[in-house]
């Protein structure tokens, strides 16, 4: 599904990854944990496109196609979907008029018909129905005035309604109490099928409870130094992560 | 002979074809005269710093258009808020058109200001109001007051409260090769009544404009007004818009200003207040591009103690555009428990885009909240990929964030057709087809 070869990528000159490999198959879901400063969140907003990260060197496979050239929409219509740590808040457009806006567009680049309202207002319904969204939150104005709970099971929202190949979850359990954390876990683990793949950036363990990996990676200094199933997290959250750092040396 | 020239040669013809009493006849005599010795306001005047009228002066315009033209409503349709039923009062190169206003006598006064300033059963509300609240010193005011004889002359009685907006619309037909046009309008809001008045001036071809007009708004006791101007005209078209407002106490009135077109426009915006716990609101959009120029010139004079005023400006500036807002608030010695608040936000896209901000608070009085906030910025990277990542072109997320910058000024609407027509006027200024209505 999605393949990183020998990433390298640098924000002002200074290297933060420094040669990362993935593979991710699908229906897998991997995880990224590190301590802060690791490069988990710049490597999510790379794969995503930012175009505030130069890559110096490897590439970025959706499917066998390289994407790393790629505009961020151009990434988000093959089916790249990132949710944010810190969602954008967008006063006077509804969570509604927003997501018809982002799914429609991603219709119309890939030759397909805007989708008829009536089917649209069906899976609306049926995927806030899923994240446990009241329906008046629809109305409200994008990510305005929500909590961090209330933002990020927007994220997920938006994540089943366009369907993606790989969902990037960045950090999405910060912020989160644990009814919250159950929802949007819970959202995920049914979204998630053998044709997609997620990935779940994380610091803490916690969220792993609830979406459990397949493999676990640990990401420090710009490399990922160790790979494993899902007891590695578990390993780590009790040991904190200065145990890999002396095996390494 | 340049224009200034020309205006002042010709008010002796022009007094000579109208039929005034004398006391407005000594009105604009005086008028005139300040015009004379002061001319076209110059960038050498601290509140034209920004703002030079040279390049347009150069035209030679007519001042009095020689024939009465006439429009189809069906050519002009669009400018009127037509989803709705208004009363009308409608110009057509500074002449009205009975054809296509719709103006009443019945429980309220929607109709012209030369009948206001001919007819004996106006003559004690014109010696009341007419020239009371507006300049006698700056001098583009003084010269319109000079030549004040057409605009909308409007009337509300006590405790009526109107149920439809008004539309003053001015049209210019390009139909003279350049034209200088000088409306007057009154508006007399009595106590408790309330009333909706939407202005716009329209050029109809690429002929250049100047409109220097004049409008005073005198709300009595406890009177609501809410005023919407559009300014979304050719780029041939230049307006100086002086509005002079008087309000009396626990009086409300706000001004919406939509700057969306035209070559140079100024917004000379001014408040005064005469009594308690009164209200006032300016807020404004403007998003120009190519060399266009807005200029927002406000005025709160807080006179009286217990009185608020609110002012939000949002300014997107594209291209080589270029924007100025002056904000003036002056409270006074007697103005204690004064709330005053001032808020002007811009975002500059175009690399060649000026922003001139000046925030001007001068304040006498020792118990008051005065408050304002300046910010010039760019619109937020973070924010756009956060959209381009759901899809979103760059374009089209572009339009979503400036829209949602304007929105607070946007959500303040009160005619609600009005609003959609604002957000449609906002998405083809941004050039954006997004499938819903903003």
């Amino acid at each position: 599904m999605l393949s990183i070869k020998n990433l390298h990528a640098s924000v002002e000159d200074k290297d933060i990854l420094k040669g990362i490999n993935l593979e991710i198959k699908a229906g897998e879901v991997h995880a990224i944990m590190g301590p802060n400063g690791a490069g988990k969140s710049t490597l999510s907003s790379i794969i995503a496109g930012n175009e505030n990260y130069e890559v110096s060197e490897g590439e970025i496979l959706l499917e066998g196609e390289d994407i790393s050239e790629l505009a961020p929409e151009e990434r988000a219509h093959k089916g790249v979907f990132l949710s944010f740590q810190y969602p954008v808040e967008i006063p006077g457009v509804s969570v509604t008029n927003f997501i018809k806006t982002a799914i429609n567009e991603k219709r119309k680049a890939n030759g397909e018909e805007e989708m008829p309202a009536n089917e649209m207002l069906k899976l609306i319904r049926e995927k806030s129905e899923l994240l446990e969204m009241d329906r008046k939150f629809l109305s409200r104005s994008l990510n305005e005035g929500f909590s961090g709970g209330e933002k990020k099971r927007n994220e997920i929202f938006q994540m089943a309604m366009l369907e993606p190949k790989i969902a990037i979850l960045d950090e999405t359990d910060s912020g989160l109490d644990i009814d919250a954390l159950r929802i949007v876990a819970n959202g995920v683990n049914k979204l998630k099928n053998e044709n997609n793949a997620v990935l779940v950036i994380t610091h803490y363990q916690r969220l792993l409870d609830y979406i459990i990996p397949d493999f676990v990676h640990v990401l420090m200094d710009g490399k990922i130094v160790k790979s494993g199933g899902k007891e590695l997290a578990l390993e780590l959250e009790e040991k904190g992560y200065d145990w890999i750092k002396s095996e390494l040396n | 002979m340049d224009l200034k020239e020309k205006l002042v040669s010709s008010f002796m013809a022009f007094e000579e074809q109208i039929d005034v009493h004398s006391e407005l006849h000594d009105v604009r005599t005086s008028a005139i005269k300040n015009f004379e010795n002061k001319g076209f306001p110059t960038k050498k005047e601290e509140a034209w710093k920004y703002t030079s009228l040279n390049a347009i002066l150069k035209n030679d315009f007519t001042v009095f258009p020689k024939h009465e033209n006439a429009i189809e409503f069906a050519e002009v349709k669009k400018y009127f808020l037509h989803e709705i039923d208004t009363y009308k009062v409608i110009f057509i190169d500074g002449k009205y058109s009975s054809f296509l206003s719709a103006t009443t006598h019945d429980g309220l006064d929607v109709c012209l200001m030369s009948s206001a300033l001919n007819k004996p059963k106006y003559k004690m509300i014109i010696d009341e109001y007419f020239n009371k609240i507006a300049s006698k010193e700056e001098s583009l005011t003084t010269l319109n007051t000079a030549f004040a004889n057409e605009g909308a002359y409007i009337n509300i009685p006590k405790s009526k409260v109107v149920e439809k907006p008004i539309e003053i619309i001015y049209f210019s037909t390009g139909k003279e090769n350049a034209l200088m046009v000088q409306p007057r309008n009154l508006v007399i809001v009595g106590e408790n009544a309330h009333v909706q008045i939407i202005e716009r001036h329209q050029s109809l071809n690429e002929n250049p404009v100047l409109t220097n007009s004049v409008t005073e708004i005198f709300a009595q006791k406890r009177a609501i007004v809410d005023c919407y101007k559009i300014q979304n005209d050719l780029q041939s078209a230049n307006l100086i818009d002086n509005t002079y407002i008087s309000q009396k106490q626990e009086s409300r009135v706000s001004v919406h200003t939509f700057s969306f077109g035209g070559n140079i426009t100024r917004n000379n915006l001014n408040f005064y207040h005469f009594g308690e716990r009164i209200d006032s609101t300016l807020k404004g959009i403007t998003i120009i591009g190519d060399k266009q120029h807005v200029d927002h010139y406000t005025l709160v004079n807080h006179a009286t103690p217990n009185c608020e005023s609110h002012q939000n400006y949002k300014t997107i500036l594209a291209d080589s555009s270029t924007g100025v807002f002056n904000g003036k608030i002056f409270v006074e010695k007697e103005a204690q428990k004064t709330d005053a608040f001032q808020q002007n936000n811009n975002i500059l896209i175009g690399d060649k885009a000026t922003i001139n901000a000046k925030p001007q608070l001068e304040i006498f009085a020792d118990d008051v909240k005065c408050s304002h906030g300046c910010t010039i910025g760019q619109l937020d990277e973070s924010a756009m990929f956060y959209m381009q990542q759901r899809g979103i072109p760059k374009k089209e997320a572009n339009a979503l964030l400036m829209y949602a910058f304007s929105n607070e000024v946007i959500e303040s609407i009160k005619i609600p057709e009005l609003k959609q027509r604002i957000t449609k006027i906002i998405a083809n200024k941004l050039g954006v087809n997004l499938g819903f209505d903003l």
